[in-house]
């Protein structure tokens, strides 16, 4: 019996390196490394037909593909690194992992503020952050407008809110945020105040987009196409956006990116893949997961335009970036976990 | 002796505890014995260089400043219930159940002594986000409760290191059953026989002489689970437990100061020595060597009535809650799903991502088995502590949380890629780890050789030493030795190692998402990328494809290659 099976072992290391074997053929490819992966294969196959250029694609954690990027040094495979959260593109760019590009399309395509000023980097689409409520429990006016953050730590919500854990990256850059804006202090006392309510810490969105549904809870904080997909199953659900900051400085939004590799092999394509990807892409690549385009030219998926027009905060990479760390401590100090 | 002490149903004749080492019986001096011992120096080395990369990395870079991450001591506090919390119940369901199985007979017996062994084709991150959706707030048995008993009824707390426990000691509790099992028909019989033939009720044979001998098995069987449940990072973090393998985490993805993340994951290694003290301890000296005797096993004692159909139901509840449950939740899933349901098994695609599970599981087994074996061989022919601290070291990387090991393949790779460039050799070496599927098995190997190691030894240890010298002895090189000897009497054993080790490398998850080749796709991966993202539909084909892939080598392994030993 072993002997067969150190035979099978011997032919399956003995034909590895062809079944490994970079599988591309003679099509000029790009290689993305991507922290986001809904849906991206669209967007590529889109862009391959436009093009004919392929894009390979592979998924991980972000802080596990920057390591990744840095271990593969001039080595690495990938051209492009995606991912969605402005934090995460400013430390690409701070380790040096992203080269600068020049291009006129991509100046016109994404307005300034949501790409990099030293152009390393380019948000592609926009996620916000923002109220969910249940209409037969509370009504927009009963948000304050001008911060409805820091208005979910009034008294009147106790044991009515529902949120998602601190280890979300959601979670951590919209803190981030409020100690960018409010200072540290002010952003611990508001993250006490949704504490001392009582919120009810689910593990993702979906989970608390349907416990307000159950009764659970009547309020919470969740990523606006959450609601957008339970929506697109279930076109009765009864849970409603309200627009967080509309009288203020707007909502808190963050976007998914990319910037192309310093080490990139193949440099002009990378940057080809981004400037389709900002305007003919643009609904193949934000539809599918219901986000906002970056580029003002085009229109949303009819269901999230449905959601209405909004105010959004100006994005701050480099708060995101620089300040999670201390977002983690703020919500870990403050018992929010 | 060893960390996790096998006595899988392989191990028959003897031995559980220190390997027997009879001093007066060396050979010295045989022709390519050092060769084996070099042999195993070598794998050592090998196997460890990524977990020393990972130390040596982050204590360089922090200086020993690392940066703490908060609520450290509750950390710490978490980790040890948790650990003795899971350790204890999966004693008390393992070890009960398969007393229950061995000793009494009722109806469907039969049938759960393996039936009991499924829940290990269940990863632990897959029934972890399963429970959650059932237990949590808008899931299914909430909403009925609340029909129930009103709206504001109360419900035990879902997000909680108590559920997590649960949720673990069910995922895990076969380690502690397969081991408990074996160490009852290996052993007890004889005893448990004499026992009762002197007077003794049954309980009391059990307290009295069943217990005893069998808790070098399942304290071994406890330390498994122990250090199972504290590298696990997908199961505690749904349930938003702050384990310290958390915390590793949470430096690391929060702040991305990985050498701070990786100082953190020495305190894991610090756990993972107290369950291998703590199991050392418990154990304390007991050695039971079982010399000769008549194994015929134990006579089961019928069950009648209310007790036989109390026996069978709680088989089966255990069974319900730990497999049926989980596995019909998935199933409605892939049955619901609007796309990436069932017909995406049809995608060619998704035959690809079989195969890829498949075949590195396979090449993953083959490769820690083949080390184990030499290891083993080597142990048997020098019977020397170089060997076997060697080995120890070799199987260091089950203690490590898999993130750590995988961080630790691609910093080793970038050091011989610099050496590489510092000797002229220039080009794509840097990326030998990642280019290809070399990184993850080389990780597997690391992360895998204890499993496959104690499985292999306990095989090995059970031969008389006796043997392996008259064989030496009649002119028989070490190598034929082995061909001839020793792998035909390990057999049990390495089929054992080979079915473990494709077992995890099917359910591995980090290892194999942070160090795939482009386009390499594994059923784990599919599974998470959708699970992440809350789309509980389509991830369930995946889940579904592992925990179906996974039982089959554990039915072949349990009804076909050892029932005639383990399972009469």
């Amino acid at each position: 019996m072993y002997r067969k099976f150190f035979g099978v072992a011997a032919v399956l290391s003995l034909l590895l390196p062809v079944l490994v074997g970079c599988g591309s053929d003679d099509k000029e490819t790009i290689r993305v490394y991507s922290g986001r992966h809904y849906d991206l294969e669209g967007a590529f196959n889109g862009f391959a037909k436009d093009t004919g250029i392929n894009v390979e694609f592979l998924y991980g954690s972000d802080a596990e593909l920057l390591e990744r990027i840095k271990a593969e040094g001039e080595d690495t495979p990938a051209d492009l690194y995606m991912t969605v959260d402005a934090g995460n593109l400013w430390l690409a760019a701070k380790d040096d992992l992203l080269q600068p590009i020049t291009s006129p399309t991509l100046d016109d395509a994404v307005p300034e503020g949501l790409r990099d000023p030293q152009d390393r980097w380019v948000g592609l689409s926009m996620r916000a952050r923002t109220v969910m409520y249940n209409p037969d429990k509370a009504q927009p006016s009963d948000f304050d407008s001008t911060d409805s953050y820091a208005g979910l730590d009034d008294p009147k919500w106790k044991g009515r809110l529902c949120g998602r854990t601190a280890d979300s990256s959601y979670m951590q850059s919209l803190v981030a945020q409020m100690i960018d804006q409010h200072g540290r202090d002010k952003a611990l006392e508001i993250v006490k105040g949704w504490v001392a309510n009582d919120t009810k810490i689910l593990t993702d969105d979906v989970t608390v987009l349907k416990t307000i549904d159950a009764g659970g809870c009547d309020v919470a904080l969740t990523n606006h196409y959450y609601l957008a997909r339970v929506l697109a199953d279930d076109s009765d659900f009864p849970v409603k956006p309200f627009w967080a900051n509309q009288d203020g400085d707007g909502v808190h939004v963050n976007i998914s990116g990319a910037g192309v590799l310093k080490n990139a092999d193949n440099a002009p394509a990378a940057q080809k893949l981004l400037e389709w990807l900002a305007t003919t892409g643009q609904n193949a690549f934000c539809d599918g997961n219901y986000e906002y385009p970056v580029n003002p030219d085009v229109k949303p998926d009819a269901l999230i335009e449905g959601f209405g027009t909004y105010e959004f905060a100006p994005i701050n990479a480099e708060a995101y970036g620089s300040l999670n760390a201390e977002a983690i401590k703020v919500m870990s100090e403050a018992g929010y976990r | 002796m060893t960390l996790l002490d096998p006595g899988l149903p392989a191990s028959s004749a003897a031995s559980e505890g220190e390997r027997p080492r009879d001093r007066g019986n060396r050979f010295r001096g045989g022709r390519g014995r050092t060769g084996w011992a070099g042999g195993v120096g070598l794998i050592a080395v090998i196997a460890s260089l990524p977990v020393l990369a990972v130390v040596i990395d982050a204590f360089a870079a922090t200086g020993g400043d690392v940066q703490w991450p908060p609520r450290l001591g509750h950390m710490v506090i978490t980790t040890m219930v948790l650990l003795v919390s899971v350790g204890a119940a999966t004693v008390v369901i393992g070890g009960g159940l398969a007393w229950l199985v061995t000793a009494y007979s009722f109806p469907g017996r039969g049938a759960f002594s393996w039936l009991l062994v499924l829940p290990l084709a269940m990863p632990a991150y897959i029934a972890g986000f399963v429970y959650l959706y059932l237990l949590d707030y808008p899931g299914p048995i909430q909403t009925q409760w609340r029909e129930w008993f009103g709206q504001d009824a109360w419900f035990p707390d879902v997000h909680s290191t108590g559920m997590a426990a649960v949720v673990l000691s069910l995922c895990l509790y076969p380690y502690v059953y397969l081991l408990a099992r074996s160490a009852l028909l290996e052993q007890a019989p004889a005893t448990y026989d004499a026992a009762r033939s002197l007077g003794c009720s049954p309980t009391r044979a059990l307290l009295r002489v069943v217990l005893p001998l069998a808790r070098p098995s399942l304290m071994a069987g406890a330390a498994l689970v122990m250090m199972e449940t504290l590298t696990d990072f997908g199961t505690v973090a749904y349930f938003n437990v702050e384990t310290v393998t958390v915390g590793v985490y949470r430096v690391w993805k929060g702040t991305f100061d990985r050498q701070s993340a990786t100082a953190l994951a020495s305190l894991v290694l610090a756990f993972a020595l107290i369950v291998i003290l703590a199991e050392r301890l418990a154990r304390g000296r007991a050695r039971y060597l079982q010399k000769g005797g008549a194994d015929r096993g134990f006579t089961p004692v019928p069950l009648r009535g209310a007790k036989a159909w109390a026996a069978t139901g709680v088989c089966s509840l255990v069974l319900l809650l730990a497999f049926a449950l989980p596995v019909w939740q998935l199933v409605w899933w892939a049955g619901n799903a609007k796309d990436g349901g069932f017909s995406s098994l049809l995608d060619e695609r998704y035959l690809e991502y079989l195969w890829n599970s498949l075949r590195i599981g396979f090449i993953a087994a083959a490769g820690c088995v083949a080390a184990a074996v030499v290891m083993a061989h080597a142990a048997k022919l020098t019977q020397g502590r170089g060997v076997e601290m060697a080995s120890q070291v070799a199987t260091v990387g089950y203690a490590i949380p898999g993130v750590v090991v995988a961080i630790g393949v691609l910093i080793a790779t970038a050091w011989v890629d610099d050496g590489a460039e510092a000797i002229g050799i220039s080009g794509g070496i840097g990326a030998v780890a990642t280019g290809s599927v070399i990184g993850v098995v080389y990780a597997y190997l690391v992360r895998f050789m204890a499993p496959a190691y104690q499985s292999v030894d306990a095989s090995f240890a059970k031969m008389p030493s006796s043997l392996t010298g008259a064989a030496l002895s009649l002119g028989s090189m070490p190598r034929q030795v082995l061909t001839r000897v020793h792998l035909p009497l390990a057999r049990a054993g390495v089929a054992v190692a080979v079915v473990l080790v494709l077992i995890d490398a099917l359910k591995e998850l980090p290892i194999v998402l942070l160090l795939r080749p482009f386009g390499f796709t594994t059923l784990s991966i599919q599974a998470y990328q959708e699970a992440s993202e809350a789309r509980w539909e389509s991830a369930a084909t995946p889940a579904l494809t592992i925990v179906v892939v996974a039982t089959i080598p554990v039915l072949i392994l349990f009804r076909k290659i050892l029932p005639a030993k383990a399972l009469t």
